[in-house]
């Protein structure tokens, strides 16, 4: 019973960063309709500058902030180059994405090397009624529902994040009432680098990244975030724990624990066999 | 003058929507554009508002021009309230009492989301949006479209209130030419692109040219009204506006 909360705990933890960066891609899709395969790279990026400057000698939380604001500045800077063309369609701005993921594979092995990097965790734990929980785990799921707390005031009560919705709920309108949406779409991009950086930074100490990691980091982000069509926040945190605790079940009980990485992407084909034979009739 | 367009020309790739289109509209004045649909009608009025660049040809406005777009293109799943105040994105003042007092309807639906009220309470939301930005000239893109002519006659009396009590000119694009040139009183009529005539209305409602395309034959006495000729076109969000989930 003990081994079973344990595996849980330990799911809903990787499943709350995988929300993270679900909600990343979820902000960019919404107000730029652009599905960025660069998402994972913000993880990368902060995980192995925060190991870096850990190593320098700064501590804890202040190089986790560096490492963040330096995904939030990637991320402005992979929607200058997705968008900041007017008129990208956002075919060309995900194929560019993808340019920037590969691209980055050659920055971060230029500055970080090759091999895997991580740092250590925070230290300890704590007994939560019988289960024993990482503090560490503790973290990933408190600034996660922080995070989200933060972004539901951010859309739902400011003006700002309120022409964001605007964007993906009528471009043209946004346009006409003077909303710079390419603008908006620079800053949900910073937004997604964020969202990645923070997931990076919480995950590393638990999985070390290397310079490719972002492919399984966009990989199960991706899969959370399909869960609410790539449209819905809330879904994605659904989607993200679903998938942690699902991939924790499936390394914790099979003999063969990398397993675990197809979870996602089974889920990934199950969710859009089943959204292609609904399309017709509820066009989103 | 408050706008003043001169020899303007808009294509769309090869095809020219627009061919030396002139167009002036004074302060305080209210003047129609009608035409037939496909005419250019709304690609002007979008090339006013600066979302398309014209080949060549000048725009010169003095004071801000705010659309109210064909279709309404409402943000659908937002509340009413959210569509109001975003309409005041370019202006800094976000108080929304004038709009209700000039829509009382809409001060009791400000939660509800906009794809679901009616035609003409999308419009009066459209409306409303468009007066958040603080125009001194609003381009009405098809205040009447798909709207009944008891909502459509209401509607028009709130623009023209607005234009005498405010001193607002007003841009009236409308298919339905019997109303647009009752309400306004100059007016140009816009074919293929090109301008086919202007004048006053009065006159443009004598010629009989005007009579036989656009007021189909006599003009009827004390019909103020009509319901549009050509059924709503859904280009562009129809009905709802914006995307209803
Ligand atoms: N986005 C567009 N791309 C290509 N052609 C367009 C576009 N919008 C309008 N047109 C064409 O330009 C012409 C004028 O259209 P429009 O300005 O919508 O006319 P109106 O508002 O008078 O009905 C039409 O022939 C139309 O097919
Ligand atoms: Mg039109």
């Amino acid at each position: 019973m003990s081994f079973f909360l344990g595996v849980v705990s330990s799911g809903v933890a990787t499943g709350a960063a995988f929300a993270l960066v679900a909600t990343g891609f979820v902000v960019i899709h919404r107000v730029t309709r652009v599905v960025n395969f660069a998402q994972g790279v913000f993880s990368v990026v902060a995980g192995m500058l925060c190991a870096a400057l850990l190593t320098l000698g700064l501590p804890h939380f202040l190089a986790e902030v560096v490492a963040i604001l330096a995904a939030i500045a990637a991320g402005f800077g992979v929607g200058l180059v997705a968008i900041g063309r007017r008129g990208t369609p956002p075919l060309a701005s995900l194929i560019i994405t993808l340019g920037v993921g590969v691209l980055s594979y050659a920055v971060v092995i230029l500055l970080w090397g090759d091999g895997p990097v991580s740092f250590s965790m925070l230290q300890g734990q704590v007994d939560v009624g019988g289960v024993t929980m990482l503090w560490q785990y503790v973290l990933i799921v408190a600034a996660t529902a922080v995070t989200f707390g933060a972004l539901m005031l951010f859309f739902n009560l400011t003006y700002v994040g309120k022409a964001l919705t605007a964007c993906y709920s009528n471009p043209h309108a946004a346009r006409l009432v003077g909303i710079d949406v390419r603008r908006m779409g620079l800053l949900a991009f910073a937004i997604g680098g964020g969202l990645g950086g923070l997931a990076g930074v919480l995950l590393t100490p638990l999985q070390p990244v290397e310079f490719d990691s972002d492919v399984s980091i966009a990989i199960n982000g991706f899969a959370a975030a399909i869960f609410g069509g790539l449209l819905r926040p809330g879904t994605a945190l659904v989607g993200g724990l679903v998938l942690g605790v699902a991939e924790a079940l499936v390394s914790g009980y099979s003999r063969y624990a990398s397993l675990q990485s197809g979870v996602a992407l089974v889920l990934i084909l199950g969710i859009m066999v089943y959204q292609a034979g609904r399309r017709p009739e509820g066009a989103e | 003058m408050i706008l003043e367009v001169r020899e303007l020309v808009v294509r769309y790739g090869q095809a020219t929507a627009l061919d030396g289109v002139s167009l002036e509209v004074g302060e305080g004045e209210m003047v129609a554009l009608v035409g037939p649909n496909g005419a250019g009608k709304t690609t002007l009025l979008n090339t006013i508002s600066g979302l398309i660049r014209p080949a060549s040809g000048s725009i010169r406005t003095a004071g801000r021009v705010v659309q109210v777009p064909e279709g309404r293109q409402l943000f659908g799943d937002m509340t009413v309230e959210d569509n109001l105040r975003l309409g005041a994105w370019r202006v800094r003042d976000r108080n929304l009492s004038h709009i209700y007092e000039l829509f009382p309807p809409l001060s009791e639906m400000r939660r509800r989301r906009a794809y679901t009220l009616s035609g003409g309470e999308q419009q009066m939301v459209a409306v409303g949006r468009a007066l958040m930005g603080g125009p001194q000239l609003l381009a009405v893109d098809e205040l009447s479209l798909g709207l009944a002519p008891l909502v459509v006659q209401n509607l028009a009396e709130h623009v023209v209130r607005l234009n005498r009590e405010s001193g607002m000119a007003v841009l009236l694009v409308e298919q339905n030419a019997r109303l647009a040139l009752d309400i306004c009183a100059r007016a140009y009529v816009l074919e293929a692109g090109r301008l086919a005539m202007a004048g006053q209305s009065a006159e443009l409602r004598r010629s009989p040219a005007v009579q036989a395309a656009y007021l189909g034959g006599a003009v009827g006495e004390g019909e103020a009204v009509r319901a549009p000729a050509t059924s709503p076109r859904t280009a562009g969000g129809g009905e709802g506006g914006g995307t209803a989930p």
